[in-house]
């Protein structure tokens, strides 16, 4: 049994007890990486001098006595979009391959008043544009169930990471399900919160009123743990919402007698995979068995949901890459002849090939004669598709369905075509274009590769979601790990 | 709707990208498929719908204005790919 297998409380008891030292869980991180990342490419910067500082300083604390943060001594991995002052910020990309974040995001020093250790920075797609890392500009994430497959994107690092041991837990950021995919495809948990719960400063911007960050964990608990950890209202973040936070943490009473769940005709109909389908039936029948009760609905704009959002995140992330023009930091081209041919020189050598596409789809939808037929229309799709969620909310706590149709595809099956890729997010997306929380926790295998539950919630109704993912965790056995 | 490859020399240009003449004919194919998908849209009645630009119901936020200090200028320059003067450096706006 590696420390890795052990809970959170475990972990922390034996801290208490003096049977282990941070420093000892900052160095078996480490060494689980050095043996087995060069197969899995989760890390895109390791930061192995820092850690072992700060696992120092928290072993000082631990003797003397001070009061210990609630993720005391847990060795963390972080985003590649989520800056972290003094520590190599990439974003997946060659723009910023040299980028020194000269500031904390409000998550970084969250987790460090709660006392986690950051190890290092997970590899990405591209300012987080993909749907299976494969558009890191550094190198693909193998997904550590087979390694011949994704591991999802564009938090396929941080998934990966978690699903080797190779954190105890990591952060990832969600656009239009990049925590949740990555998750199901690596068989771990992935929360993407409400919109607004968690402060997005210092979030390198994709598309601003859909990220979201979120922690990938080894199972439920965890999860609670980070979120009570990282949510709250932040006013460096203008769309930050001023809620009270409640306890996850005592969320989790195992107890969903009563609870209605509904089920989406269109999450398990046409597209979704028959094996996908059955986990999740099978997944039902355990909740049902548990004194939830069941039934059929219907979100009838699901299917325009991938091309609303496609329109409306490219079309926000045309105006925030605006920002990446080779003056002030990262890329700049050499021997430019004047300003303007420094911008396309800079953007054009420093972007890849999804965020160029991502760019020009945005900067079509938005220019003029176009606005109207393209952006302003995704708005008013986005309306109905909002609609829809609260239609149901009105009589069920919570929505289940798969997190994708099929599980994890092999490497380089679908990168000549963008529209299949973004087909794989065709159940995430319609969540994050309403704004309301949703897990995926593993329920299953097909052929060899894990399979995702997503359970949807009420806006900050986190509790609940974590409740049920708790409650069906706790009476199945998916909680697997991959041989390596 | 498809567009054809003088649309994607005008968004490029506007979105500041020099694009290759294999960039050029791949990009054309893949926007016009992407466009052509976003199309079914318009099967959906939205005359009366309002459009959502933001899920939380945020308006007229504010900060306190507050002085205080500026970044120190060698945090500020630390990135900057070339500068001079406690300045960023670019080619000559003017000739």
């Amino acid at each position: 049994m590696t420390l890795f297998d052990l809970s959170l409380n475990e972990i922390h008891n034996r801290l208490h007890a003096k049977d282990l030292a941070v420093t000892d869980l900052v160095a078996q991180a480490f060494k689980t990486i050095c043996e087995q990342d060069d197969k899995i490419q989760a890390y895109l910067t390791l930061n192995e001098e820092g850690a072992t500082e700060s696992a120092k300083a928290l072993d000082e604390k631990l003797v003397s006595g001070e009061a210990r943060g609630l993720l005391f001594g847990l060795p963390v991995g972080v985003k590649d979009n989520i800056v972290t002052e003094g520590l190599r910020t990439t974003c997946g990309s060659q723009f910023l391959k040299n980028y020194d974040p000269i500031y904390n995001a409000t998550v970084a020093d969250k987790l460090r008043q709660a006392d986690a250790v950051t190890i290092g920075k997970l590899n990405m797609d591209e300012f987080a544009m993909g749907g299976s890392n494969e558009n890191s500009s550094f190198a693909p994430v193998r997904n550590p169930w087979n390694l011949d497959y994704v591991p999802g994107g564009s938090s396929g690092g941080s998934a990966a990471a978690v699903a080797a041991g190779e954190a105890y837990f990591t952060l990832g950021s969600d656009t239009g399900g990049s925590i949740r995919q990555p998750a199901s495809y690596c068989g771990v948990v992935g929360l993407k919160p409400t919109y607004g719960l968690v402060s997005r400063f210092g979030l390198v911007a994709f598309a601003s009123s859909l990220d979201q960050i979120g922690p990938l964990t080894k199972n439920v608990e965890d999860s609670a743990y980070v979120l009570q950890a990282i949510a709250g209202y932040d006013a460096k973040d203008s769309t930050s919402a001023k809620v009270d936070i409640p306890d996850y943490v005592s969320a989790l009473s195992g107890e969903i007698k009563g609870l209605k769940i509904a089920v989406p005709s269109e999450y398990i109909g046409e597209g979704v995979d028959a094996e996908v389908k059955q986990s999740i039936m099978d997944a039902l029948a355990v909740l049902e068995g548990l004194g939830a009760e069941w039934e059929e609905v219907s979100l009838p704009h699901t299917e325009y949901a991938v091309a609303t959002y496609y329109l409306l995140a490219s079309s926000e992330a045309s105006s925030n890459l605006a920002r990446f023009d080779g003056v002030r930091y990262g890329v700049r081209a050499e021997n430019p002849g004047n300003l303007l041919e420094l911008y396309h020189q800079s953007r054009s050598e420093g972007f890849g090939d999804e965020v160029k596409r991502r760019i020009m789809l945005g900067t079509y939808a938005l220019s003029s004669g176009y606005y109207d037929a393209y952006y302003l229309k995704a708005q008013k799709v986005r309306t109905l598709i909002k609609r829809d969620f609260d239609n149901v909310f009105e009589k069920y706590d919570v929505i289940i369905g798969p997190t994708a149709p099929t599980t994890a595809f092999k490497l380089g099956s679908q990168l000549d075509d963008p529209l299949t890729m973004y087909l794989n997010d065709i159940l995430t997306i319609p969540v994050s274009l309403a704004g309301v929380p949703a897990i995926s926790v593993p329920c299953g295998f097909a052929s060899g590769l894990p399979v995702g539950m997503q359970i949807i919630g009420k806006a900050f109704d986190e509790q609940t979601v974590l409740r049920v993912a708790h409650a069906f965790e706790q009476n199945t056995n998916h909680q697997q790990r991959p041989q390596l | 709707m498809s567009i054809n490859i003088n649309d994607v020399e005008h968004v490029a240009k506007l979105a500041r990208l020099d694009l290759s003449e294999q960039e050029k004919e791949m990009f054309t194919a893949q926007l016009s498929a992407i466009l052509k998908y976003a199309e079914k849209l318009k099967e959906l009645d939205t005359e009366e719908v309002e459009p959502t630009t933001h899920v939380l119901h945020l308006s007229n936020v504010m900060r306190e204005d507050e002085v205080h200090e500026s970044l120190p200028i060698e945090k500020v320059l630390r990135n900057a790919p070339d500068d001079e003067d406690g300045q960023f450096k670019v080619p000559a706006v003017l000739e």
